[in-house]
């Protein structure tokens, strides 16, 4: 085990309540607070965990995105990220052509293991990592709650609708990470100093010789319908009256 | 005509309900030829349930020692080989089609529309993004074929009474030997499937430990209920992750849903918006899930839900 690589999104913060534009043209983004994806941050922890527990191994942290996703890697450098590379371009990314992308740093950078959120919490696609590991011809483990690396190969315990499942694969191999794999570590302030003397590597899809693709068009963005607020009761008997007149019980 | 090839998913015993679904959101699409293929170590039973889905042309088993789990990058190479013959691909928007269809739509070069909830044409249609917060439509180039995940939530399954032709189908695929199944476990119970059940009694935080949680068993149980539980209960240990429901666990749509203890989070809002009525009980009358529900009851959960159970099957 030599080197891990770690895909990170810049998304609108969890925090954040989205709001549709009135024109239908997407969602407001001007002034809105940006951060790693959380299913992200929870893949590079444990990329750094491997790394804690070995010797001599490197964590690369990947992005693409606009100039600012630099915030967001500088983030991770500052989790404990060795290096960080960003592919920037402002253009949107859909998840094939990031598959892309990661597949031709993955060549470069010949990973033991890549490692991504298993979704991101903008576009909810849940795609990039199934789609780079296809590309890529190497094993995928998606949905991870347990990673367990013995020589050349991992074990991976997956959350799936009927529980937990484990299968084992043969290294290098994709793992996309659930919420329960574990629990990001808070990024110290001396950290933040340190990790602004890590490389922080800027290129381009020019750079890469890739062009981006669009597969799907967006036409419109709307707000979902709303659920009426319904009634309140004040006791079980009244509660009860009320799910028998509708026929629920 | 639009040809759509439907994977299916099931357990090697039985069709998951997941399936019909699928067929139902599949025949939207003006002009439909519906194909199931079911991928299986031996798919005999679960080839003769599909083929019992009304609207159902043909059904495809493909079966082979290296089918008897569902490993994505076992079925995947497959699909892409099956997918020759059809313009639309789809899984189910479940923990199988979520792995599975992006490494077809990779292998095939194509997009992949995921969580579609609804169709508009042939290549246009919605889904949703930001855990709901906002519904897009997007327009898939026509020439190229289609993948897509459906949103089982938001289709209700096709009924049974169809009789489509069973083929059986040898694909001269190679296998790739880099991915082993090793085992599973479920908490396998009497209770109805969460993902499809009519009636789903959820329980979050408030419960406050794992045996508290046996009384929304109870409850349950008396109701001919599934139980959920929100993240905040699963991350406590209170509840097994299978029984999560929100952004990140199921999206389910019973008839009734009744949150317990859930102050609604709109990660977990997400799982329950296309239930039919929502019933919440919680001592914090502020909680936001009252903003969502049909019917509210605030209170102390531990006297409420044992006096529910003895009030109600009465």
């Amino acid at each position: 085990m030599q080197k891990l690589m770690v895909c990170i999104k810049r998304v609108v913060d969890y925090n954040v309540r989205i709001r549709v534009k009135p024109d239908g043209g997407g969602v407001m983004l001007d002034g809105v607070k940006m951060s790693v994806n959380p299913f992200d941050e929870i893949a590079l922890e444990e990329a750094l965990r491997i790394k804690e527990r070995g010797s001599n191994i490197e964590v690369v942290a990947v992005s693409i995105g606009v100039a600012d996703t630099q915030q967001q890697l500088r983030t991770a450098l500052a989790m404990g990220a060795d290096r960080a590379i960003l592919v920037q371009t402002d253009a949107p990314v859909e998840p094939l052509t990031a598959a892309q992308i990661f597949l031709n740093l993955a060549k470069k950078e010949n990973p033991d293991l890549i490692f991504l959120g298993k979704q991101a919490i903008d576009d909810d696609a849940n795609q990039t990592g199934q789609m780079l590991a296809a590309l890529w011809e190497r094993p995928q483990a998606t949905f991870a709650s347990k990673v367990e690396i013995n020589g050349g190969k991992a074990a991976v315990t997956r959350e799936i609708d009927a529980g937990l499942e484990t299968i084992e694969v043969d290294l290098p191999a994709v793992i996309t990470v659930d919420l329960r794999l574990n629990e990001p570590r808070y990024v110290k302030l001396p950290d933040i100093m340190k990790a602004k003397k890590k490389s922080l590597d800027v290129t381009s899809l020019d750079a890469l010789g890739i062009s981006v693709g669009q597969f799907l068009k967006t036409v419109k963005t709307e707000p979902p319908p709303l659920r009426q607020k319904g009634i309140m009761v004040k006791d079980v008997p009244e509660l009860v009256g009320f799910l028998k007149k509708k026929g629920l019980i | 005509m639009n040809k759509v090839l439907i994977i299916a998913e099931h357990d090697g015993k039985a069709l998951n309900p997941a399936t019909a679904k699928c067929v139902t959101c599949a025949n939207t699409i003006p002009d439909a030829d519906i194909t199931i293929a079911v991928f299986g170590a031996d798919t005999a039973t679960v080839a003769a349930q599909a083929a019992a889905v009304a609207g159902v042309k043909a059904v495809l088993r493909v079966d082979r020692p290296e089918n008897e789990h569902p490993l994505a990058a076992i079925f995947a190479p497959q699909v892409a080989a099956l997918a020759a013959d059809y313009s639309h691909i789809f899984g189910p928007s479940t923990s199988f089609g979520k792995d599975l269809m992006p490494r077809v739509a990779a292998l095939l070069g194509v997009a992949q529309v995921s969580d579609l909830m609804a169709v508009e044409s042939a290549y246009r249609f919605r889904r949703p993004i930001y855990a709901g917060n906002a519904i897009i439509t997007v327009e898939a180039d026509a020439s190229r074929k289609l993948v897509a995940t459906v949103r089982v939530a938001s289709f209700e399954a096709a009924t049974t009474g169809g009789s489509a032709a069973i083929e059986s189908k040898s694909l001269t695929v190679a296998l790739p030997a880099h991915t082993r199944y090793v085992g599973a476990k479920s908490g396998s119970t009497d209770r109805p499937d969460l993902q499809t059940a009519s009636r789903v009694v959820s329980g979050g935080r408030a419960l406050g430990s794992a045996e508290n949680f046996k009384m929304l068993f109870s409850l349950a149980d008396k109701i001919g209920a599934a139980v959920g539980a929100s993240r905040a209960a699963v991350d406590a240990g209170y509840a097994p992750n299978e029984m999560q429901v929100g952004q990140t666990g199921k999206i389910i749509s019973p008839e009734i849903y009744i949150a317990i203890g859930i102050s609604g989070a709109i990660q977990h809002l997400t799982g329950i918006k296309d239930a039919r009525t929502i019933v919440a009980i919680n001592k914090d009358g502020e909680a936001p899930i009252f903003e969502v529900a049909d019917v509210g009851l605030v209170g102390d959960l531990f006297k409420i839900v044992p006096e529910l159970e003895r009030m109600v099957g009465t």
